[in-house]
């Protein structure tokens, strides 16, 4: 059990040692609606600010809970605890629902999200108030007797409350920790690449939306019996979802104790002006003091510090960098630090054994031909060019076989095993690794979470501890160890260009898809960069190469291959395909002797 | 279910459209603003209902004609609103925390108008209030009508300029991207102010609106907000005319579900409707 673990269960324990202190009953009162809305800012912040999608629909699954808590022991006569699975469990499955059609189109995040969540709440409010769960004049909870867990009955209320928190917290702490997590922080900054590097994005965001919701209507069944009437117009308003965010962004959303920071201060603040002699007056407070915190700590409190600290990391390491002087960057060492020891070393032949076979692969957007009925095979242990004129479907290609884009005819089999229709996740974890022509980093993560990120999902699939290991090694690797800490903000293009390199080897690929890595770079890091190549074929992948700069080409591809128009012109040594007259026609024209 | 008498149903449709003209109405600067400037409003709704309350103080206590709110307010809230935009600008702010401080935002205006006009119901009382005439057997109520014309014309007028007019252009050139739009000389820091004034000023045109055919109270601000929303994503972010339109569709689809059905169900019309404009065509957002 780590440290922060035992903290929450150790804060629980002390916290639950207030029935018995003799303080006056207003102080649990208090105390309820702080654990409350922590449970309810952290639950909404393992969807929406570990991944990015901001729901304004949380009053939706709290509201569920407790009807669910309200319809059962209050209409039906159930006791209140036996009713508590079903307020988490009936949320948890709409939530799925709900998640099951919006996270399948694709263009629903942001704004649109949040909107759609909203609306979603007026729904459900509406058949609520219309049907017999409540039918118009609420429902009353008078005669639940409440479980006796305290000295007193507003005790035992703060107590279940509280134990509920704690799980929250433990949850919250812990998904943030794991692979869970990662991959939505992932989502979070770029949910395509996410899923190119291999995270279920679809399974993982439904996965969260499921917690989400089931802790919310958790803490809505509780409420219900703390509330003891439950009418519609009190339950499914905005105030639920907007207080929530509000708490999130305040405390800082990509933490999981922000939300708990934001929620004991905004409810201090409401509870103590609003309790005061001017209520008014301290709304006006609060919203005033919410301006000013999105203004100047846009990250929240919890990201104002992390950054700070962060900073100082960086101002530590940078100090001990200039400590270690002349020493020259480790870019441009002739000798590889480390070459992965685990990995036997492949002589640079192909061996004439199939790794890709693509056949009659085809690509249309709109009637355009990307990629027409292309049969190409890649050899394993080879380096194959793939080459053309703009727009000729190489990109296309690498898309295609990343399963980014769903082929509209044809297949192809990697290792035998056919991938046509396989989410780009699966074809990741299947052994394949690309890269992007404009590195598309995950801005939020440093460059180490970078490339640990892809370890942990792609071919390797290792546990954080080797993946750490692992990413340490590709970042020495591609020359970009001294960079570890910093964020993709801070790196230059070519540093970017290679922080796609360490991403594609930390999956430990059998097969690589280079998307121009060289374009925009100087001749010297063109030099650098075709070392690199090399050294990554030595290590036993085999790499489709997509580029333009000719000279890279001839030092590198054992084959090429040209495509224009879509089509496969040419395939074969160098020599040979570049005096093929296709070839010449498609990037000379044709002869007008 | 119960079906209304051919009669009562044309007039609950009247009357839908005349609530739709006042959604898009409201929904007109809300959408602008998040369309061309990347900001959702929220505090567009405090400033409707702080213009809907000044003016209904201006007839109560001053004895002002509402309609004379309409040339005083728009131009007092269109300097506010550039002072808001002026103050935004000074910091990057992302979509979302836009909808965070404009939110504060309007929970202070939300306090402000408690503090002065307390948490009762107000109903502005003008010579207007009871005016109506009977056109083809279906009475039309006089403030509604007013809200109608205005709504229909300025969203005509802004759709006009848009169109047709070089500041329209380079608005829309903004919105489409606004560093390469500023590289071709568009001064969007000018811009940017005199729409989020016009948008302010659309607010107060709201707001008089709001007075003339509703009653007041500060805790109704955020029940506008659901219905509101659900006609600017219909209609479009950033277009006039969509709002609108949008706006009477749903302000339709509602009074005929309170006619058949009851009114208690009449919400669930807008939000399956968005629902449903969300899923199937969410690029138009």
């Amino acid at each position: 059990m780590d440290k922060t673990f035992s903290g929450i269960l150790a804060a629980g324990a002390l916290m639950a040692s207030v029935p018995w202190l003799g303080l006056p009953a207003f102080y649990e009162s208090f105390l309820y609606l702080i654990c409350h809305w922590i449970i309810l800012a952290m639950s909404w912040n393992i969807l929406s600010g570990y991944s990015g999608y901001f729901s304004f629909g949380h009053g939706v699954f709290f509201g569920v809970g407790m009807y669910t808590t309200a319809g059962l022991a209050g209409k039906l006569d159930w006791p209140f605890l036996a009713t508590l699975p079903l307020a988490a469990l009936i949320p948890a499955v709409l939530g799925v629902l709900l998640g099951a059609v919006v996270f399948r189109v694709k263009a629903v995040r942001g704004e649109l999200f949040a909107l759609l969540t909203l609306a979603v709440t007026f729904v459900v409010a509406t058949i609520i108030i219309n049907t017999r769960i409540d039918g118009g004049p609420g429902v009353y909870l008078m005669s639940v007797s409440v479980p006796k867990l305290g000295p007193s009955q507003p005790s035992s209320m703060y107590l279940m409350v509280l134990i509920v928190a704690v799980i929250t917290a433990l949850i919250a702490y812990k998904v943030q920790q794991s692979k869970l997590g990662v991959g939505l922080f992932a989502i979070h900054d770029d949910e395509d690449v996410a899923e190119v590097m291999g995270v279920p994005t679809y399974r993982y965001k439904l996965l969260a939306f499921a917690i989400s919701s089931a802790l919310a209507g958790l803490a809505g069944g509780i409420h219900a019996l703390f509330v003891q009437y439950v009418t519609v117009g009190e339950t499914f308003n905005i105030t639920v979802p907007l207080t929530v965010v509000l708490m999130s962004c305040l405390g800082g959303s990509r933490h999981w104790a922000g939300p708990a920071v934001g929620a004991v201060l905004i409810t201090t603040m409401l509870y103590f002006f609003t309790a005061g002699n001017n209520p008014v007056m301290g709304k006006a407070v609060v919203g005033i003091v919410l301006i000013v915190v999105i203004l100047f700590m846009p990250n929240g409190v919890m990201g104002f510090f992390l950054r700070r600290r962060a900073e100082q990391a960086a101002r530590r390491s940078r100090d001990a960098e200039a400590g270690r002087a002349h020493a020259p960057p480790a870019a441009v060492q002739p000798e590889p630090p480390a070459l992965q020891p685990s990995l036997p070393t492949f002589a640079p032949v192909a061996t004439g054994e199939v790794l890709l076979q693509a056949r009659g692969l085809s690509k249309a957007f709109k009637g355009v031909q990307a990629l027409s009925d292309v049969d190409l095979q890649v050899y394993k242990g080879e380096i194959l060019g793939l080459l053309g004129p703009n727009g000729s479907g190489k990109s296309t290609f690498i898309n295609v076989v990343s399963g980014h884009y769903p082929a509209t005819g044809g297949t192809y089999a990697f290792e035998g095993r056919e991938l046509v229709g396989m989410a780009a996740h699966e074809v990741a974890q299947s052994g394949i690794a690309r890269t992007y022509q404009i590195p598309r980093p995950f801005m939020h993560l440093t460059v180490l979470e970078n490339v640990i990120l892809s370890a942990m999902f792609g071919g390797a699939s290792m546990n954080r501890q080797q993946a750490t290991e692992e990413a340490r090694r590709c970042l020495s690797f591609t020359g970009l160890a001294h960079k570890a800490e910093s964020l993709p903000d801070d790196l230059n293009l070519h540093q970017r260009k290679f922080l796609e390199l360490a991403r594609a080897l930390a999956a430990r690929p059998r097969l690589v898809l280079l998307d121009e890595v060289l374009s925009g770079m100087t001749p010297s890091e063109i030099d650098e960069a075709i070392v690199l190549i090399r050294r990554i074929r030595d290590q036993g992948a085999t790499i489709v190469f997509v580029e333009h700069v000719m000279r890279a080409v001839v030092a590198l591809c054992d084959r090429v291959a040209v495509l224009n128009h879509g089509k496969l012109l040419a395939v074969g040594p160098m020599q040979q395909v570049m005096s093929d007259p296709a070839v010449v026609n498609a990037y000379l024209g044709k002869p007008h002797a | 279910m119960n079906f209304p008498s051919f009669n009562l149903l044309m007039q609950s449709i009247l009357s839908g459209v005349f609530i739709g003209a006042l959604y898009g109405l409201i929904g007109l600067g809300l959408g602008l603003t998040w369309g061309l400037l990347r900001q959702i409003n929220l505090s567009h709704f405090g400033l409707v209902f702080l213009s809907a309350y000044l003016s209904y103080q201006m007839a109560t206590a001053g004895h002002v004609d509402p309609l004379w709110a309409l040339l005083i307010l728009p131009p007092a809230f269109f300097l506010f609103g550039m002072l808001m935009q002026w103050t935004l600008s000074k910091f990057a702010i992302t979509p979302f925390n836009s909808l965070l401080a404009t939110f504060g935002l309007t929970v202070v205006l939300e306090s402000i108008i408690q503090g002065i006009w307390t948490a009762d119901f107000r109903r502005l009382e003008s010579a207007y209030t009871s005016m109506k005439f009977k056109v083809f057997g279906l009475f039309v109520p006089v403030p509604e009508l007013i809200t109608f014309g205005l709504s229909v014309g300025i969203a005509v007028a802004i759709w006009a300029v848009m169109r047709y007019t070089d500041v329209g252009k380079a608005l829309r050139a903004m919105a489409e991207d606004g560093p390469i739009a500023a590289a071709f000389g568009i001064n969007q820091k000018a811009l940017s102010l005199f729409l989020a004034g016009l948008c302010a000023a659309l607010a107060a045109v709201a707001g008089v609106c709001l007075a003339l055919t509703f009653t007041l109270a500060p805790s109704q601000i955020f029940a506008w907000v659901g219905v509101v929303f659900a006609a600017v994503m219909l209609g479009g972010l950033g277009s006039p005319l969509g709002p609108l339109v949008a706006g009477i569709i749903i302000g339709v689809s509602e009074a005929i579900t309170m006619a058949v059905a009851s009114p208690s169900w009449a919400p669930i019309v807008s939000f399956s409707l968005l629902i449903f404009m969300l899923l199937l065509r969410p690029g138009k957002g």
